[in-house]
């Protein structure tokens, strides 16, 4: 009955690994990148709740004013592509690392902050927008659901440029090494996640808003 | 056990009507099916335990069996046989009772009561009788009742375990339950799921009466009790106990709480309810329990009803 | 808020007040022995600040029986309470009320989860043949998570009042329209921050699991235990996120006026139900699967045979996982959510009635042609199978919507869950505790006492929970504070009452045994103190040393020690050492949690400038964290030959 499968003596071989990129050489930082990954699905069981109460909730807007009354696409499309954008530049930051091109990659980071920086710019703009047209948190349960959706990516992206910044340092007193590479690789892994996540809201907030009253 | 269920007049267990019958049905079926397996598992247990302990003379030993395809698909398949044969009657029951139960009655049609839970009463409505009634219902036996369950505050459920299972009462949501009941009598009701501190006490008494004698009950109420204002149902919206009562009139007039679940907070508001904290100095030891002030003209008849009708209601209290 | 002082501290309840007393004697008596034997920095280099998974497992039992301590007492007034129609006792129902809302929460978890995560900390890396988990510091943030949290949970009752809306606090009775005062944010930050430290954890273990197990250890030679660990760590991490957003909400809800379960402004009650059960199914299996794993080391062991069926073992455990995430409307098929719905939710029920068969099956079919030893541990898993049994096939009964109606909310129900938290999950904790207590500390429990609390305890389990049946099928409700003579109710429960006191002194006995067994017993010298077939009996001494292995033994079979010791191959017979690499010691988690603490006690009284000290700190200590060089130390291969030489002489000394 038993099932003796074959293992890969490879997984089994003791680290530190030359061969391998520099983010996976230690044995500590092979094992944090799995375990982000496992956090990473957590969080998109997080997010699908927050998503499922936000449909729940999509027409309890309780006579309140309604997000197709306030909904600036424009302002959203310029939030998403900011948003894409700094993905796409804190992939070349991770390539420029993979290269072992550590300026270049810190230049690469440093321009991920400041394009995350202004999506949060625009959020907050956003926000304080649709307060002073008296849709808060408290409003109805549609606003309720609408703001701690956004909010909750939004802190994650603050949480992430703060992260940034903290790498950008580390890079800058200790060098390039396994350690600093691990992190970056990591919080680019948490960065591309939150983009997509926002793919998702973009979809299922606003443009959904355009098809359904 | 089953001369314990037997022997026991559980409540559930003797239902007196056509909707509690079937779940007693289902559940007796359901009890044999698993006595059947716990004696299985029982009389296995044992004997394993008795041959096997480890003493002089043990025998059969096999330190390396790792399993039998057989045996595994056996007790797989046995389950999922099992499973099925419970899932059909089961299935079956769950769609009959959302069903209107037989009428013996010479109304047909299922009599029509709004149960609502308010913490923490009961406030019944009579819509096509246009009566209301609190902490009791008067219902025609053998007459298919159809309950509109909802709640003015939190989330309750309606049970009568004598006349069949519960459902809950929500604020803002309209629920259905059919009950019936076969024999006339008293049967005790209340509320089964936690709603705070007067939860305990939130009962209250369904009386199956004589057709007849319902249709007389009616008539009586509509032109004897004191007709229901919105002043004071709004009392009845503030926590506390209160005994029965009975208007003419209904609070559907004028609102369904299954359509505004805010009714309940701003009635307590303009009765200047203020919620305690439960640890204050000044918070009440015991929930109170509320004199409703019956604002209306025909208030000496309502005293002179309620005598009445408590009469009556020993009467019928010989079940 | 701004409470009167006299709503901040609890007054006028005789109760509450001897608690009151309870703590600030206790803790006087704890800061002085501290003192007084000059143990404050043994305990903060020993414990506080450890990494070491055996020593934050301890940590974990122990803080779950101080918690199990707290909610038993819970348990123990509310039987009293109950025990005869209209008793006086605790007064009035608010008090009861608040009593069972922390019974079943403390219960749940502080109790059953960290229980079980304690003893997968002692246990898992060894079986795996690891040296630790795969991150020890997040490992011990994990515990003073669950710490703090329950810290913050309990020193309700004594400040600000309990939560009082049930463990499940469903909406809109736990909202601020109708529970008052700031109960129920204790409710909500205290589990909040412990949740954290759970999600941690399942992370922690499925990569422990997944990446470090020692060579030749294919999945499917995985121990029981650590395979329901593995899925158990699964079931965490896509659950615990649900019940993080529903806390949220309803704290959003009570804190800054959002409406989400509200019953103004368009809130929806019902979707606080579905959530909370979202993740409230899946954690029944996260307290019963690990339990599943102990029994079956456990009685393979002392049925001395491999494990019946180890394959269809592990995938019924993977079954019942899946099927754990389409349940969680039986628990309120009452809501009317119309007979399609239900009849899909009672098939998918019943249907885990299928693996879980499947697994009572095979641990009976273990028992045929094994030769049983009944050491506690066994009598424990032995007594789990009739019992648990009659839990689980009135979850089958409870299963059946139709009938369901009749038995929601009763004591039909209250009975059924504890027939499977208590012959499950608890005879489990129990069973786990004393069968791997020579592994924490070095000494087997007293086997005689250990008799008497395990029939104690399971026959007053019974007496306490069998009537319940009865009283639920007779209508009679849960969480009622009282009850009138003329329901008929007195006779069983007065018995079950008279059961929950056996109960109580089982558990007194339990606690006594371990003081006695640490006193009298004889140390235990080797590592395997029972005939153990896995590898965390392979250690080279009972108590491991820091390091679990000076060599990671290579795995072999199924049950790895027992092929071993069949093949007369000695895991501990190393040739050449090796250099070890451990991690370091690190205060900065549990400075995090009293930070995590503060701010959590700031948000339960609206006190913002306190929550905002909190999570000031909380980033500190991450950003303390981040700068920090945390690479661990190497323990050179010299020094663990001398601890291994040492460990060898201490044996050869105890048997000569």
């Amino acid at each position: 009955m038993r099932m003796d499968n074959k293992i890969d003596p490879k997984e089994l071989e003791d680290f530190p690994d030359e061969e391998r990129p520099l983010e996976y050489q230690t044995e500590t930082g092979s094992l944090n990148i799995f375990g982000f990954w496992m956090f990473l699905g957590a969080e998109i069981v997080l997010f699908s709740a927050l998503f499922g109460t936000y449909f729940v909730l999509i027409f309890r807007t309780d006579s309140s004013v309604l997000p197709t009354e306030l909904f600036d696409m424009g302002l959203v499309l310029a939030m998403t592509f900011t948003l894409l954008t700094s993905s796409f530049t804190s992939g070349l930051a991770i390539n420029e690392m993979r290269l072992g091109n550590a300026r270049r990659m810190m230049i690469w980071i440093g321009i991920t902050l400041v394009l995350g920086l202004g999506f949060l710019g625009m959020e907050i703009y956003e926000f304080v927008e649709f307060a002073s047209e008296g849709a808060t948190l408290a409003t109805s349960a549609f606003w309720s659901a609408f703001f701690l959706l956004l909010g909750t990516h939004g802190v994650h992206v603050a949480m992430g440029v703060a992260w940034f910044i903290i790498i950008l340092i580390q890079i800058k007193m200790r060098g390039l090494n396994p350690v600093t590479a691990n992190k970056t690789f990591i919080a680019s892994l948490y960065w591309h996640f939150l983009d997509v996540i926002w793919i998702f809201i973009f979809t299922g907030v606003y443009l959904l808003r355009l098809v359904i009253a | 056990m089953v001369m314990l269920l037997g022997g026991c007049n559980l409540r559930v267990l003797d239902p007196q009507g056509t909707v509690g019958e079937q779940q007693r049905d289902l559940i007796i079926l359901s009890i044999i099916f698993m006595l059947i397996i716990v004696l299985v598992v029982f009389i296995l247990l044992t004997y394993f335990l008795v041959k096997y302990r480890e003493r002089e003379g043990h025998r059969g030993y096999d330190p390396d069996i790792d399993g039998s395809v057989k045996l595994e698909v056996v007790w797989t398949v046995v389950p999922i046989i099992i499973v099925t044969i419970l899932s059909v009657p089961t299935v079956y029951t769950i769609f009959n009772i959302e069903e209107v139960p037989e009428a013996n009655t010479e109304e047909e049609e299922p009599l029509v009561i709004h149960a609502t839970s308010a913490n923490w009463k009961w406030i019944f409505s009579y819509p096509e009788e246009d009566i209301e009634t609190v902490n009791y219902i008067n219902i025609p036996a053998e007459r298919p009742v159809l309950f509109r369950l909802t709640s003015a505050d939190s989330m309750a459920s309606f049970w009568v375990p004598q006349l069949g299972g519960q459902r809950y009462n929500m604020a803002g949501m309209q629920t259905e339950l059919y009950l019936q009941a076969g024999e006339e009598g008293t049967y005790y009701g209340r509320n089964a799921n936690f709603t705070g501190e007067g939860f305990a006490e939130m009962r209250f008494d369904v009386n199956a009466i004589d057709e007849t004698e319902f249709n007389e009950w009616v008539t009586d109420v509509q032109e004897e009790a004191p007709q229901l204002t919105q002043e004071t149902y709004d009392q009845f919206m503030v926590p506390g106990h209160v005994e029965e009562y009975t208007f003419s009139g209904t609070h559907l007039e004028w609102v369904d709480h299954a359509l505004d679940p805010e009714y309940a907070l701003e009635a307590r508001a303009r009765q200047g309810y203020e919620p305690i904290h439960p640890h204050a100095s000044e918070a009440p030891d015991d929930v109170p329990t509320w004199d409703i002030d019956v604002d209306t003209d025909v208030t000496e008849r309502q005293e002179s009803y309620i005598e009445e009708n408590q009469e009556s209601d020993s009467h019928h209290h010989h079940h | 808020m701004d409470p009167a002082w006299d709503e901040f501290i609890i007054t006028g309840e005789p109760f509450i007040l001897a608690g009151q007393i309870a703590i600030l004697v206790t803790t006087i008596g704890i800061i002085f022995i501290l003192t007084y034997f000059k143990k404050w920095k043994w305990l903060w280099n020993e414990w506080i600040t450890t990494p070491d998974h055996r020593k934050i497992g301890i940590m974990y039992i122990i803080a779950s029986l101080l918690m199990m301590i707290r909610a038993g007492v819970d348990a123990m007034m509310m039987r009293t309470q109950l025990a005869a129609p209209n008793m006086p006792f605790l007064g009035e129902a608010q008090h009861y009320n608040e009593i069972f809302t922390t019974h079943g929460t403390i219960m749940i978890i502080f109790v059953a989860t960290p229980f079980l995560i304690g003893l997968m900390n002692v246990a898992v890396p060894l079986q795996i043949g690891a040296r630790d988990v795969a991150f020890p510091f997040v490992n011990n943030l994990s515990f003073w998570t669950f710490f703090w949290g329950a810290m913050l949970f309990n020193i309700s009752f004594v400040i600000g009042g309990a939560p009082d809306a049930g463990w499940s606090a469903y909406m809109p009775l736990a909202s601020n329209d109708l529970s008052m005062g700031p109960g129920q944010n204790f409710y909500l930050l205290g589990l909040q921050i412990s949740g954290i430290g759970t999600l941690a954890t399942g992370i922690n273990l499925v990569t422990t699991i997944i990446k470090m197990r020692a060579k030749g250890m294919t999945l499917m030679r995985m121990p029981m235990f650590t395979w329901t660990t593995l899925i158990t760590s699964l079931i965490i991490i896509g659950s615990f996120p649900i019940l993080t957003v529903a806390l949220a909400m309803q704290t959003f809800d009570r804190l800054w006026d959002a409406a989400f379960f509200t019953l103004q402004d368009g809130g929806m009650p019902m979707m606080w139900v579905n959530l909370f059960w979202l993740w409230g199914h899946p954690e029944v299996y996260i307290v019963i699967l690990p339990a599943f794993g102990i029994f079956s080391e456990i009685i393979t062991t002392f049925a001395r045979k491999r494990l019946f069926g180890y394959t269809s073992m592990v995938f019924a455990i993977a079954a019942i996982s899946g099927l754990s995430f389409l349940v969680w409307v039986h628990h309120f098929f009452t809501m009317g959510a119309g007979p399609m719905v239900n009849s899909f939710f009672s098939i998918s029920t019943m249907a885990i009635a299928v693996p879980t068969g499947v697994k009572i099956f095979n641990w009976l079919a273990t028992l045929h042609r094994g030769r049983i030893r009944f050491n506690v541990p066994m009598v424990w898993a032995l007594g789990f199978i009739p019992n648990f049994t009659i839990g689980g096939v009135t979850g089958v009964m409870l299963a059946m919507a139709a009938a369901d109606y009749q038995y929601h909310n009763t004591y039909f129900l209250v009975s059924h869950f504890h027939y499977v938290l208590i012959a499950g999950t608890i005879f489990g904790c129990f069973a786990g505790t004393i069968y791997w207590w020579p592994k924490m500390f070095g000494v087997k429990l007293n086997e005689r006492l250990g008799h008497w609390v395990f029939w104690l305890f399971m026959i007053g389990f019974n007496v306490t929970f069998f009537p319940q049946y009865f009283l639920g099928l007779d209508g009679m409700p849960r969480r009622i504070y009282t009850y009138f003579p003329e329901d008929g109710w007195f006779s069983l429960n007065f018995l079950s009452t008279v059961g929950a006191y056996m109960m109580g002194f089982a558990f007194v006995l339990l606690v006594y045994n371990m003081y006695y067994s640490y006193r009298y017993e004889k140390r235990e010298t080797s590592g395997d103190a029972w005939g153990g077939r896995t590898l965390e009996w392979a250690t080279s001494s009972a108590i491991p040393p820091h390091y679990n292995f000076a060599q990671i033994p290579e795995v072999k079979d199924q049950d790895a020690f027992w092929q071993m010791k069949q093949e007369g191959v000695d895991p501990n017979g190393v040739e050449e050492y090796q250099d070890v690499h451990m991690p370091n010691h690190s205060g900065n988690p549990f400075v995090m949690c009293v930070f995590m603490f503060i701010g959590g006690f700031g948000l339960v009284f609206h006190w913002w400038t306190i929550g905002i000290i909190g999570a000031l700190g909380i980033f500190a200590c991450m950003i303390q964290r981040s700068f920090s060089r945390d690479d661990g130390h190497i323990v050179s291969a010299e020094e663990v030959r001398k601890e291994e030489a040492e460990i060898r002489e201490g044996q050869a000394n105890e048997n000569g």
